[in-house]
């Protein structure tokens, strides 16, 4: 059997691909022309399509991918998929935390004498579902780009956002209030080709898991 | 619905009615909307997913979800004093609230069976074997039907010492296939040794029936009962278009024992389920065992259509 397994495997652009790819390399796949190519998204004879980490789930919802990689936090924003989640591969380690301007404590402030306050994200249902689970109303302000810019200039009291060093904070005089999640990549599955290439889905399986746990 | 996909959608759906005619299946209908309290007395949980209206006197009304509690009712209703077994079979709309970015219609069209008063494993040997036949009727040729047990991973758990309140949440995630965050949730409840390996394994065991020997032993009497049902099918000749699978779970409540899942390869979601549902009937003033499967007959018309596609795109 081929490294792949025969399987089609969605891989994530971005900050996972290239411990993805190591992870796939790992494997015994050769994944040099991925590595140089940026242009090129399907390489059929690797069993390998890539793509923006967000629409992982997607392919492999629908079975156009019958594997994929992405984050826990792409999962969770994404809602309820009919994907399996089989794997935590460990890597892409980062959390999703509220943040504030350094100083006063606007979201407190705001609760306090308005009864609510807001939040700039790009994960409004993590945001939503978060401070819903601990009873604060928050007005959800939905943006695409840069999120630390919404406290600086009045859009929002606080953010929502992934970070994985805190540095972009720092550089933009914003603390950490909270901890929300720590998001790591996860394998996820089609649930039919979960059932129907069983086999060859557990042999991966077995061999990731022995790389990973090295 | 235009005549191209209306014409081919009835051609499916009329050789599938003549399989199910032909194996003793009489059609059934009933009234598209029912009392909310009717299809709550079959499934509690089911029935607030409805889309709901109202009528003069203020009662709800719902549209229903499934044709499976209606038939208990009519069963209840007008077969009070047939002899069993009753084979009934459906071809008509359910519907569903649709929650956001899914691909998927409110309003959908079933074809199914049910047979009443058969007990398992015979039970559920005859139907899964009339809807393979009625699918390769219908023109798919690599369809399979996925069979699991409802009961058993709730009874694995209370075997295992996890309280009552702590079973729905892991439950709840087990249906949401997040077999990540299962292992998570057993291991904060203290669950460890042997205990987490057969809760945390027990999800991911499928395939042929050769993977019920290697099930642990405390999962004895499911995987003895869907030993049987093997050899039934293997009898009927269809033994080697299903699979076993100890990690299905079906989201209605009112299944007890056997459940049924359709698939596809050519597509990647299910195109029918179904079960044993020994209970229900019950709750409607007759007693007696049933199991049945639903198809999703749009569902087996993409599958039919992505087959021809993909036997095209292999025959250049």
């Amino acid at each position: 059997m081929s490294p792949n397994e025969g399987l089609t495997i969605a891989v994530p652009r971005g900050a996972l691909m290239g411990e993805t790819l190591d992870l796939l390399e790992g494997l015994g796949l050769d994944v040099s022309e991925v590595r140089s190519n940026q242009r090129k998204l399907l390489f059929a004879e690797l069993g390998i399509v890539t793509m923006r980490p967000s629409d992982v789930p997607t392919y492999v919802e629908h079975g156009a991918a019958d594997i994929g990689i992405t984050g826990k936090d792409v999962l969770l924003e994404g809602g309820e998929r009919e994907v399996y989640e089989l794997l935590d591969l460990g890597f892409g380690r980062c959390r999703m935390i509220v943040a504030e301007r350094d100083g006063e404590d606007t979201i407190a402030e705001s609760l306090r004498r308005l009864g609510t306050f807001t939040v700039a994200t790009k994960y409004p249902r993590i945001a939503l579902d978060h401070f819903t689970a601990t009873g604060r109303p928050v007005g959800i302000v939905e943006v695409k780009g840069s999120v630390e810019l919404a406290p600086l200039t009045g859009l929002a009291d606080g953010i929502v956002d992934l970070t994985a060093s805190g540095r972009t904070l720092v550089e933009n005089r914003l603390v950490e209030r909270e901890e929300i999640v720590v998001c790591t990549a996860r394998l996820i599955a089609n649930p039919v080709a979960h059932k129907l290439k069983a086999a060859a889905i557990d042999s991966l399986l077995a061999r990731i898991g022995e790389l990973i746990s090295r | 619905m235009l005549p191209d996909e209306m014409r081919e959608l009835r051609a499916i759906s009329d050789r599938l009615r003549a399989a199910f005619e032909g194996a003793g299946y009489g059609e059934v209908w009933t009234p598209t909307v029912e009392y909310e309290e009717v299809l709550e007395r079959g499934d509690q949980r089911a029935a607030g997913a409805g889309l709901r209206l109202f009528d003069g006197s203020g009662r709800v009304l719902v549209l229903r979800f499934d044709m499976t509690i209606p038939i208990a009712r009519l069963v209840g209703a007008r077969y009070r004093d047939a002899a069993v077994p009753i084979r009934l079979s459906y071809f008509a709309h359910s519907y569903r609230a649709v929650s956001r970015g899914q691909v998927q219609a409110r309003e959908f069209l079933q074809a199914g069976i049910e047979l009443i008063g058969a007990p398992g494993p015979e039970g559920e040997a005859e139907v899964v074997a009339l809807v393979i036949e009625a699918l390769s009727q219908a023109g798919l040729e690599e369809h399979r039907v996925g069979i699991g047990d409802g009961d058993l991973y709730r009874s694995l758990l209370a075997d295992c010492g996890v309280l009552e309140k702590d079973r729905m949440p892991l439950l709840e995630t087990l249906a949401r296939r997040d077999l990540v965050g299962l292992g998570a949730q057993l291991s904060d409840l203290g669950i460890d040794g042997a205990d987490l390996e057969l809760l945390t394994s027990l999800p991911t065991m499928r395939g042929p029936a050769e993977i019920l020997d290697r099930v642990d032993p405390r999962a004895g009497r499911a995987v003895e009962n869907l030993r049987a049902l093997n050899a039934l099918l293997n009898k009927r000749g269809v033994g080697d278009r299903v699979l076993f699978d100890l990690g299905l779970v079906r989201e209605l409540g009112y299944y007890s024992g056997a459940v049924f899942e359709v698939y596809d390869p050519a597509v990647g979601y299910a195109i029918g389920g179904g079960g044993r549902y020994d209970k229900l009937l019950g709750r409607f003033g007759r007693d007696l065992p049933a199991c049945g499967i639903a198809l999703d007959l749009q569902r087996i018309h993409a599958a039919g259509a992505a087959e021809e596609r993909l036997d095209r795109e292999s025959s250049k």
